[in-house]
């Protein structure tokens, strides 16, 4: 069939605009992502850390460890390509590394 | 009616970006198209997961007021946007880029081995020569 | 054209706002406590002042100024700030990058901006690496 990938793409797009039928509303203040850990972090994170931004500090505080893994993968990305793509060929000019 | 529509119409669009990437990554037969339909698909995952964290009538979630020296400022949670999402997807975007640069590099050196971008003549040289 | 030559207003405007772009980059991380910011965004800003400089000058310009010897060792010692502050927190009696027995003021603060330069460093060492890697092939 030449238009199968049309009928996939259009199915799979109706199927997932009827599951987000039932989701809360953009912006409302009572949704269940902004009420049961979000309030404790709000309000706490100030006295607990001294730094005013609150991404900043979820982000390097409360959740270092899942910001070590993520310096791991973008070092590990730029080994995967340095390993992909300098061969080690160049006889004719010197290379820095 | 009309408030439902004006709460939700955002996740339709969401849907639709969605939808646009798995197109390009499953209908094209070029490899950099595939890479670009990818790419469309994460960021709207991501774009709609950053969505989720917004909330009527509050401010970026920087505590304000916080330089005069020697008080502590009032915080209200209604008053500063969900941090939660937002954190979680700086994580994402960075994943997103290291996969694009290793997809970069692999697309480089199978334009040099075979000459080729496209999947079927790809598919034949592959097959006729190992 | 990163490999040949560039027009006289493309190579002078790259150079006029490189020096200000780097300044921003460094600007961003440091000030990740206060306003919108961090190691992330500071550390593609740096890159991306790297980058403008390939767009003007040539990518052997940067090379000259900026080894590749100097890139792959920063990529690993930006990793190796962020390790060693939580082994330093270790060594002190409390748990892995906990940061609130570091002996200076305010030690929570501060542990967060040291690994915040660390992680500046390995993103902009790593993406100024994958950029001079996908240039320079063949």
């Amino acid at each position: 069939m030449k238009y199968l990938h049309l009928v996939v793409t259009g199915l799979t797009g109706l199927l997932l605009i009827l599951g987000s039928l039932d989701m809360p509303a953009t912006g409302d203040p009572q949704a269940p992502a902004a009420r049961h850990v979000s309030p404790r972090y709000i309000e706490q994170s100030f006295e607990e850390t001294a730094v005013p931004n609150m991404v900043t500090s979820v982000l390097a505080d409360y959740r270092s460890f899942d910001t070590l893994g993520e310096v791991t993968v973008i070092f590990t990305g730029a080994l995967a390509v340095l390993l992909i793509l300098r061969t080690g060929r160049r006889d004719d000019e010197k290379e820095g590394l | 009616m009309l408030d439902f529509a004006i709460g939700n119409f955002n996740n339709v669009t969401y849907v639709i970006l969605m939808m646009i990437g798995f197109y390009a990554m499953t209908g094209k037969t070029n490899l950099v198209k595939k890479l670009v339909g990818m790419n469309i698909f994460q960021w709207s995952i991501i774009l709609f997961i950053v969505s989720l964290s917004a909330k009527r009538g509050a401010t970026i979630p920087i505590v304000l007021g916080s330089h005069d020296h020697g008080e502590t400022p009032v915080i209200d949670a209604l008053q500063y946007v969900n941090p939660l999402p937002q954190v979680l997807m700086l994580t994402a975007i960075v994943v997103g880029l290291a996969t694009t640069g290793v997809a970069l590099a692999l697309l480089l050196q199978i334009y040099k081995q075979y000459g080729t971008l496209e999947e079927d003549e790809l598919l034949e040289k592959i097959q006729t020569s190992g | 054209m990163i490999n040949g030559q560039q027009s006289v207003v493309v190579t002078r405007i790259c150079r006029l706002v490189v020096p200000f772009a780097q300044i921003f980059g460094l600007y961003v991380i440091m000030h990740g406590h206060s306003s919108p910011g961090g190691g992330f965004q500071g550390g593609v800003i740096l890159a991306s002042s790297f980058m403008l400089l390939a767009v003007g000058d040539g990518i052997e310009e940067v090379r000259r100024r900026f080894s590749m010897l100097a890139v792959t060792v920063l990529t690993s010692a930006g990793v190796l700030i962020y390790a060693g502050i939580g082994v330093v927190c270790l060594l002190l009696g409390a748990n892995y990058l906990d940061y609130g027995i570091l002996p200076v003021p305010e030690p929570r603060s501060l542990g967060m901006l040291g690994i915040e330069i660390g992680v500046g460093t390995t993103v902009m060492a790593a993406i100024v690496s994958i950029f001079h890697d996908l240039v320079t092939f063949e």
